[in-house]
């Protein structure tokens, strides 16, 4: 046949993926705002619904506008207030050598190899009284990198809500991160014990709830073993002094005031 | 027009590609614990399936026989993307649900199945309504299996309380086994049985 000499099939293939990139790639550009805008409505809905502030039905801006974002630098705990929170990303500035830094491989224990040096955190205040603070964390599952909210109590110890909300895991099994009974079991944990030390545990199998440690412990995940290590192995990075260790601290000591 | 209305009804009991030809299992376990995203998997599909037909029947004359697969492929991996990002831009909650199901709507063997067997060897329009046909048969079979899971399993029905579960103070206990993947493999196991006690010539002959 004509068609199967070697010039054809390579002018057909030629212009047969000239014609489809062409499709993709204005597809991929002409959705690009909208799909941004999506997903920022989507993180701001997320940190909502860590928040415990999420109802239905309403204007996620509107109700976004109780919550205060202000930009923290751990390596001292104290807030930043010369940046522009609007325009700070984080993710951009995890990138850029300037603005982060190497974590090393030793302390590494969420294994996301470099972090940005001042990350936001989100702050529910109501009569002048630090009701929320919700905290942005993030480290390896098994696959992927998770992405979570953490929503804590003005105490800075009990857990007022987790939001996994971008993550790779296998659906069904670590994808389960997401699932809201999973999430709803971290609601009134707490974090550190009395002697303010890192507490919390993500145990392999269920918690046993007649034990006293019981309030610092999570259930696995079944048949996700890694992903709760993921989990676990996040959080202490992400709440010990290498993380926000010093601003929680700052934010206790300050008795839950106005931070 | 007997053959418009063969081509376009006929895989959907008689030659359905679940129930008979048994292709698109996957994605027919996955999605369907909940209505909402059985209905968005099945446009997609819709979209997909018509439009590969279309385009692989437009160019068939011209496509060499050893790169037919690829060719074929292509075309079929760059409507599932875009369909991707339209989701993304316009159902962004939906598309979270359904995760890396629409990305996998590629490798759906009724699409790929379709174009090699149908469209490479039929006109334009015809392709068009085989495409169309068979994705309508996958979205029935979808409909029947979502209905049941989500009715069963939540007590919903796209999200709107029918049998009030006792989690929410109703009265129904939640059937959990529905919402994981392997009961969809029970309800398809009892769609087919009864499609074919009902259309007895699609039992397979036994040795």
């Amino acid at each position: 046949m004509a068609n199967d000499t070697v010039k054809r099939t390579l002018t057909v293939a030629f212009l047969l993926c000239i014609v489809c990139s062409v499709l993709v790639s204005t597809a991929a550009v002409k959705l690009k705002p909208l799909q941004e805008k999506n997903k920022a409505l989507s993180t701001k809905r997320n940190i909502l619904q860590a928040a415990g502030l999420l109802e239905e039905g309403k204007d996620i801006d509107q109700m976004f506008s109780k919550i205060q974002i202000k930009i923290v630098d751990l390596a001292s705990g104290e807030f930043d207030e010369n940046i522009d929170t609007a325009k700070y990303d984080q993710k951009a500035a995890a990138k850029d050598p300037a603005l982060s830094i190497r974590i090393p491989g030793d302390k590494d224990i969420a294994k996301i190899k470099r972090r940005a040096k001042k990350v936001p955190v989100y702050l529910v205040q109501e009569d002048g009284k630090l009701q929320t603070i919700i905290l942005p964390i993030h480290g390896k599952g098994l696959w992927s990198t998770m992405y979570a909210f953490l929503a804590l109590e003005g105490d800075a110890n009990t857990v007022k809500g987790y939001t996994f909300y971008d993550h790779g895991e296998t659906p069904g099994l670590g994808g389960e991160v997401d699932n809201p009974l999973w999430k709803q079991q971290w609601v009134g944990k707490k974090l550190f014990d009395k002697d303010w030390r890192l507490a919390v545990k993500v145990l392999k199998g269920r918690v046993n709830l007649k034990k006293p440690e019981a309030i610092h412990q999570a259930d696995g995940l079944s048949g996700a073993t890694l992903t709760g290590v993921g989990v676990d192995n996040l959080m202490q990075y992400w709440l010990s002094e290498n993380g926000f260790g010093k601003f929680l601290i700052r934010i206790r000591n300050s008795g839950g005031g106005n931070g | 027009m007997a053959k418009i209305t063969k081509v376009l009804f006929d895989p959907i009991f008689k030659e359905n590609p679940i129930a008979l030809q048994i292709l698109g299992i996957c994605s027919a376990l996955a999605v369907t614990s909940k209505m909402d995203t059985v209905i968005v998997m099945t446009l997609a599909l819709i979209f997909v399936t018509s439009l590969s037909n279309l385009s692989v029947s437009l160019i068939r004359n011209y496509i060499p026989t050893n790169i037919r697969i690829i060719a074929q492929m292509t075309i079929i991996a760059s409507l599932v993307i875009i369909v991707d990002q339209l989701l993304k831009a316009y159902a962004f909650s939906i598309s979270k649900q359904l995760s890396v199901y629409v990305g996998l709507i590629i490798t759906n063997c009724i699409v790929m199945g379709r174009a090699e067997a149908y469209a490479m060897k039929n006109g334009p329009w015809m392709s068009f309504l085989d495409g169309l046909g068979n994705a309508l048969g996958y979205g029935l079979i979808l409909f029947i299996v979502g209905f049941f899971r989500e009715l069963f399993g939540s007590g919903k029905l796209l999200g709107f309380n029918i049998l009030k579960p006792i989690t929410e103070g109703g009265w129904y206990p939640t059937n959990g086994l529905l919402l994981l993947p392997p009961s969809a493999f029970f309800l398809i196991g009892f769609i087919i049985w009864a499609l074919r006690t009902w259309k007895k010539d699609q039992v397979e002959e036994e040795n």
